[in-house]
């Protein structure tokens, strides 16, 4: 299962993450997930929500440019180790990992992390087949 | 001293007599030479024998930056190829550069005003003058050299860059004489105090400075910096490089070598001449060059005009400093910057042109630094940072070899650039000229 990530393109300044949260906020959306990518100049702000449709929409509204990609939210036991057990079915299998980040709450007592592959099907089909759970959109909205 | 007293201090009358004889044989020379010329003046409605006199020069039709690169590259020369001797490229305003060219007599005629430049500044016979000016295809180390042979100068062709270095032959060789840019005159300045040179001490003691626009107060930085005098030189490629005008001691305007490039303000919007003293468009006719003469040369630049008598016994007339462009041109570390030129490669690294500006900023004593904001739009945007860094480090790239100078490209959000009419505003210029 894969789910939704909204993209925004913020630049370094003051405010600018404030914006984009304080904008969702108001309109009773909630961040699952969160992580920055920076440069000197500028960043990508990368969410998981619960409504991205409906999320995306109001951020373009608004000024700003956002796009939306395909990622695949894991569940990794949380304790040692837990992560390298994921990793190396990647890297056995030879799926490229584009980036990945953590979620900002967990929804069973394992951990949640959000991989962007450069191939997602290829990355989802080496999941199920080595039965690492992910997270559907569903679950996500319910969080 | 002054080079060529006989025309620099011509009376009015003789000075009239010449430029008329010169005009009169030049419409002869470029209509029978030049089909691109031919057609221009037969579309103008006027023969060659109708100038007679110099006022007959307003019956001519103007030539403008885009009939050179309609030409491009030999349209507008009058003479064949074969006999050029020398070449010279600048950036153009999109897609074609400009290519001039010199005869062997052309680069007689660049000797001489560029002789005449230096002596209106102040070097004597004997003097050294360290050429710190690009040389290559920019005309400005190669206009100087030629001068400089002319005159009798001792030359030390140290072309830009090296600081340095400059600043060791400037105290080994003791030249009395720097040309370069008025930027990197100051550049140096902050160069010899980091070195532990006091540049107050320095050898050059005097300063022939151009090829960007500069102002009173950054020539008066200059001379306390470097304790010198500090004169301003005018010129364009399209007419012959530097040479064109200079400063005397006085400083009071740039004396034009009118006996061969005649200058007319003019409204840029009506062509009519405008009153003396009046700001308008310089126009330039070259009235004796042979490989690419030019009538009525549109140089876009704005300035006024004096025909008094100058203190320094010159009678050739003055312009002002330059103090404008009649197009959104800028000069910086004297390469000529166009809008178009940045429109044109993010149009073909994007596919349709974004919203974008150009700052151009000097931190005191540094270089001028040129950073281009683009304004990320969806079609562009991604989520992976390696890709929006490449996209900004090609169009870094594309800029950067279009206009021969480094820039800074900084990916924006959308709608931050200002819009003024629905355009943008494309320059933003925050230099200390």
């Amino acid at each position: 299962m894969k789910i939704t990530q909204i993209s925004v393109f913020l630049e370094n300044r003051k405010g600018r993450l404030f914006d984009v949260c304080s904008l969702l906020g108001d309109n009773e959306i909630n961040i699952r997930a969160l992580t920055i990518a920076e440069t000197e100049s500028f960043g990508v702000l990368r969410i998981v929500v619960d409504k991205s449709d409906v999320a995306v929409k109001i951020l373009k509204d608004n000024g700003f440019v956002a796009n939306l990609t395909h990622v695949v939210a894991v569940e990794v036991g949380d304790k040692p180790g837990g992560l390298a057990s994921v990793l190396k079915v990647f890297a056995d299998n030879n799926v490229n990992i584009e980036y990945m980040y953590g979620f900002v709450e967990k929804f069973s007592d394992k951990a949640l992390l959000v991989f962007r592959f450069a191939d997602t099907d290829m990355a989802q089909q080496i999941l199920a087949k080595n039965d690492i759970k992910v997270v559907t959109e569903k679950e996500i909205e319910g969080l | 001293m002054i080079w060529k007293e006989q025309v620099e201090c011509a009376g009015p009358a003789d000075l009239k007599n010449l430029q008329s004889d010169y005009l009169s044989k030049l419409t002869a020379y470029i209509y029978n030479n030049c089909p691109v010329y031919k057609k221009k003046i037969d579309e103008a409605g006027v023969k060659p024998e109708d100038i007679k006199s110099i006022d007959d020069i307003k019956k001519l039709p103007f030539t403008t930056k885009v009939d050179m690169r309609d030409h491009y590259p030999y349209g507008l020369f009058s003479t064949d190829q074969s006999e050029v001797r020398e070449i010279h490229v600048s950036s153009g305003t999109t897609g074609n550069p400009t290519l001039v060219g010199y005869t062997k007599d052309d680069v007689k005629l660049w000797s001489d005003v560029m002789a005449r430049t230096m002596c209106c500044a102040g070097a004597e016979p004997g003097d050294t003058i360290q050429i710190a000016y690009g040389y290559g295809l920019f005309t400005g180390g190669l206009g100087f050299h030629y001068g400089a042979m002319e005159m009798g100068l001792r030359i030390i062709p140290t072309s830009a860059g090296q600081t340095a270095r400059q600043l060791k032959i400037m105290q080994e060789f003791k030249p009395r004489i720097i040309a370069c840019t008025p930027s990197y005159a100051l550049y140096m300045a902050e160069e010899a105090r980091d070195m532990g040179i006091d540049p107050a001490k320095g050898n050059w003691k005097i300063g022939i400075f151009g090829a960007e626009p500069w102002s009173d107060s950054i020539r008066r930085e200059i001379e306390e910096l470097w304790n010198m005098l500090a004169t301003d030189v005018y010129g364009l490629s399209e007419i012959i490089g530097p040479g064109v005008a200079q400063e005397c001691p006085h400083k009071d305007g740039l004396h034009i070598f009118s006996d061969v490039f005649y200058p007319e303000i003019i409204n840029p919007e009506s062509g009519e001449e405008v009153a003396e003293g009046e700001d308008g468009e310089l126009v330039i006719t070259t009235l004796t060059k042979q490989a690419i003469p030019l009538i009525r040369y549109r140089t876009r630049d704005i300035v006024s005009i004096n025909y008094e008598k100058c203190r320094c016994g010159r009678t050739s007339p003055r312009i002002s400093k330059i103090k404008g462009r009649t197009d959104d041109m800028i000069v910086v570390r004297g390469i000529n910057v166009f809008p178009s030129q940045i429109e044109h490669v993010l149009v073909g690294i994007e596919g349709t042109q974004p919203y974008y500006q150009i700052v151009v900023d000097r931190k005191a004593h540094k270089l001028d630094e040129v950073e281009v904001l683009v304004e990320v739009e969806e079609r562009i945007f991604s989520d992976e940072i390696k890709e929006l860094k490449e996209l900004q480090d090609k169009i870094r790239k594309e800029i950067g070899a279009v206009l021969s100078i480094g820039v800074k490209v900084t990916l924006v959000e959308p709608k931050t650039i200002e819009r003024s009419m629905g355009k943008s505003k494309r320059i933003v210029d925050k230099r200390t000229l």
